[in-house]
């Protein structure tokens, strides 16, 4: 049996690693993608004070803190039994739309852009942000970075701090704005508005009018019939922070749409003996290995299945690209994984639109931002979306509000299995027997996972270029035959 | 001047500090002028092996982010160490342990039985636990093994430099990398930091006498915007805690947690808390003090929210 580690990804090495096993004629016998990390942040929050989770759970991730903090937050006003002040819930709101703003414009332009604006057998040392900048001009380099260093700003001004923000509190948050930083944010949300419909048309541009590309998103190696997950608000529209989570089939059939109270029916994680991370999946529907379609449990928690699993966007200019995206590809839902970048651009006009909103809402100065709990705590379960999955944090406390236990269901944990599957798919259908293995091979395997933006990946975020990968393939006696590899 | 090699790398870490390193935002092209990298995980192709082959002391200066967790931690500390003239902690995870050594109030076992058997989510009937290594039917599997305490850079590895903060804020990563740059090197062993006092010192709040009869959560009360929290019994740690950051924290309201780790001259966090504290509560009746203490609810991961690992209770004695 040959053996090839895809030793993930130079920045990966110690936290993430994929193994692919060959037969004797090279076709693909097995893949295993392992996460060797564990920090334990379900143990050891045990006997904390349940006011201080969003400021430790924060620090599971460096580039989502904002999500951590929301969903604590949110889990602090259930267990303290107090609703957050009108005031309140839309600064928490507003901060969690210049988080998205960030988070979705770094992703695109630094992670996805450079398959598409360079191709994805352009030379890795071109595959970069500095070579989407060459080709699509300094000056959208500069919007990206203006856009990144504003949105930043607003979470500082709104949050506290640039990152691990200390502005939650169960029933509400802890400074109000004045009316000059909230004339500054809506001038940022403007701008924001502006720069993510400019991205959507860089994406039109780039991706839509060429055919190949549009033909790889339709193709059968990126499609993976798996359930959608995603918040909705009232009408079924997507909503990141707050609502009731939905879950549609790969057939557009809602399966259930619950309360955050109730996840515990629908969600379980599978354990298995060779990686620190658990496989979520549908309750009700079962574990049945890592397949897709109706009968497996297996789900999604992107932007695409958000899209998906809701009806429609609740700002009007995200609704038009909404109805553009699913138009070109065929109706909803779509089950085409590199859609899912196209999906994160619809999503950045709707945090940037919703940003705008708030930003002249005129009751977001008020400084009626606290509502003092008086109730004993006793449980309470927190959900938003994060950038990268539906986030669940649930604890119980003891009368004094001292945590007794803690669950946590964290953004990339919940599209293990379905990355894994996507991985597995790509690789089986790109390595066989007598294709010689490329650089772009390569790339094309990485792009089944890039989609999914795994945190595990997260860091790349800020810095140019793709996952370098290295690819060692040994043969049946552990002798390496051939090396690969390739980065900035 | 030949240029500066420059080594990254992440232990246990979250991200937050490589995204604090780019928070320098337009001063990395300053920073590119005079310093090369060698090696970064995070955003560049290098190897572990490519580490290997540099020759010792080859490498200028590396800054360490993350504690010590695992074995691969600690082979990497220690490669790093031998190839590096300068090591510096960077951020509290490997400058003190930071909230990942909250771990260190439990086990491996414990934590281990809680992520995979006892949480209510989990379904795993058969309590199967990550192993290190697993057989496959395809071949062997392997996992690094997960220590069972949390431990500092300096606990592990000979340490020239720390660098503060969860994570440092951008105008100390700045001061290091000034000092780096310049040659303008402090004496071994420095926290660099714009300050060596507590915070209390750059806070703008008013302060007057301390007298504590009542210790509130911070969800109990609505302070007073422009006096000393802790005078308003919230349990700000900016007393015992090395300034720098700005004040972030008590700017937006809230009290600092102590990220910043000690003032100068303190070994232990969490006791100069305690004994700052014992001094402004308001009593002589040691029944009273004691009532008073009480309110708080966690003093242990309160005094040692980010310092467990490097305090000299280092990890909890588990029975």
């Amino acid at each position: 049996m040959k053996r090839i580690t895809i030793d993930p990804i130079t920045r990966l090495e110690g936290h993430g690693k994929i193994t692919i096993f060959l037969k004797d004629d090279g076709s693909v016998a097995n893949v295993y993608f392992q996460v060797p990390e564990l920090r334990g942040f379900e143990k050891f929050s045990e006997g904390r004070a349940a006011e201080d989770m969003p400021q430790i759970t924060q620090r599971i991730c460096g580039v989502c803190p904002e999500a951590h903090h929301m969903a604590s937050t949110k889990a602090l006003d259930d267990l303290f039994h107090i609703e957050p002040t009108s005031a309140a819930r839309k600064l928490r709101e507003l901060l969690y739309s210049a988080f998205y703003v960030t988070d979705h414009t770094t992703h695109f332009y630094i992670l996805a852009a450079p398959d598409f604006v360079m191709g994805p057998d352009a030379p890795p040392a071109e595959r970069n942000i500095l070579g989407v900048i060459g080709k699509v001009g300094l000056e959208l380099g500069g919007a990206v970075i203006n856009i990144r260093k504003q949105n930043h700003w607003i979470i500082q001004t709104v949050g506290g701090r640039p990152i691990n923000p200390c502005f939650g509190l169960p029933g509400g948050v802890s400074r109000a704005i004045n009316e000059e930083e909230r004339a500054q944010i809506q001038d940022i949300a403007k701008q924001s508005v502006e720069f993510a419909k400019l991205s959507l048309k860089v994406f039109d541009d780039v991706v839509l009018k060429n055919k190949t590309y549009l033909d790889m998103i339709l193709s059968d190696t990126f499609t993976q019939k798996s359930y959608n997950m995603g918040l909705v608000d009232e009408n079924n529209k997507v909503n990141f922070y707050d609502g009731k989570v939905r879950v549609v089939g790969p057939d557009g059939k809602e399966l259930c749409k619950y309360a955050p109270r109730e996840y515990l029916e629908h969600i379980a994680e599978r354990v298995e003996p060779w990686t620190y991370l658990k496989f979520p999946y549908l309750k009700k529907v079962g574990w049945k290995g890592f397949v897709d379609g109706n009968d497996s449990g297996v789900y999604r928690a992107t932007p695409l299945s958000r899209l998906n699993a809701a009806d429609g966007m609740a700002t009007p200019l995200a609704q038009e690209e909404y109805d553009k995206m699913y138009s070109t590809l065929g109706g909803k839902p779509a089950n085409f994984t590199l859609a899912t970048h196209w999906a994160r651009l619809v999503e950045l006009l709707y945090a940037a639109e919703r940003l705008l909103d708030l930003s002249k809402d005129p009751e977001i100065t008020s400084t009626d931002i606290r509502n003092i709990p008086t109730a004993t705590p006793d449980e309470g379960v927190g959900i938003v979306e994060a950038p990268r999955g539906t986030l669940t944090h649930h604890y119980i406390t003891d009368e004094r509000g001292v945590i007794k236990k803690c669950n946590l269901i964290v953004g990339t944990t919940n599209n293990y299995a379905a990355l894994y599957m996507s991985i597995k798919k790509a690789a089986e259908d790109f390595v066989k027997p007598g294709v010689k293995i490329t650089e772009g091979l390569l790339n094309r395997i990485e792009m089944a996972w890039r989609p999914y933006d795994p945190c595990l990946s997260c860091a790349t975020h800020a810095l140019p270029g793709q996952l370098p990968l290295e690819v060692t393939i040994y043969d049946a006696r552990g002798n390496e035959v051939q090396k690969l590899s390739q980065g900035i | 001047m030949a240029k500066l090699k420059v080594a990254l790398y992440w232990a246990a870490s979250c991200g937050g500090c490589e995204i604090a390193t780019l928070a320098i935002h337009e001063k990395i092209l300053k920073l590119a002028e005079v310093a090369d990298i060698v090696f970064w995980p995070v955003g560049m192709d290098f190897k572990y092996a490519d580490v290997e082959k540099m020759a010792d002391k080859s490498v200028d200066v590396c800054l360490f982010n993350g504690a010590i967790r695992n074995e691969e931690n600690e082979h990497m500390a220690k490669l790093l160490r031998a190839k590096s003239k300068v090591m510096i902690a960077y951020g509290s995870c490997a400058y003190e342990g930071c909230i990942p050594g909250l771990s260190n109030f439990y086990n491996r076992q414990m934590t281990m039985e809680r992520a995979y058997v006892e949480t209510p989510s989990t379904d795993n009937p058969k309590k199967i636990l990550p192993q290190t290594k697993v057989k496959v039917p395809e071949g062997e599997l392997e996992l690094p093994e997960l220590y069972d305490t949390v431990k500092t850079l300096a606990q592990t590895v000979d340490v020239d430099y720390f660098v503060p903060g969860c994570p440092p804020e951008e105008k100390t990563t700045w001061l290091a990398l000034e000092a780096l740059i310049t040659g303008k090197l402090p004496p071994k062993g420095t926290v660099i930091s714009h300050s060596v006092k507590a915070l209390c010192e750059e806070c703008t709040r008013t302060r007057e006498e301390k007298k504590i009869k009542k210790f509130y959560r911070p969800y109990e009360i609505i302070p007073e915007p422009e006096k000393c929290l802790l005078e308003q019994g919230l349990l700000c740690y900016g007393i015992a805690t090395r300034g720098g950051c700005g004040a972030l924290c008590p700017i937006a309201n809230m009290p600092c947690t102590g990220c910043y780790g000690p003032v100068e001259g303190v070994i232990d966090q969490g006791a100069h808390f305690l004994s700052a504290l014992a001094s402004i509560i308001d009593s002589n009746d040691p029944e009273e003090i004691q009532k008073i203490i009480d309110d708080i609810p966690d003093p242990a991961g309160t005094f040692y929210r980010y310092s467990l690992p490097d305090s000299l209770l280092r990890r909890a004695r588990i029975k």
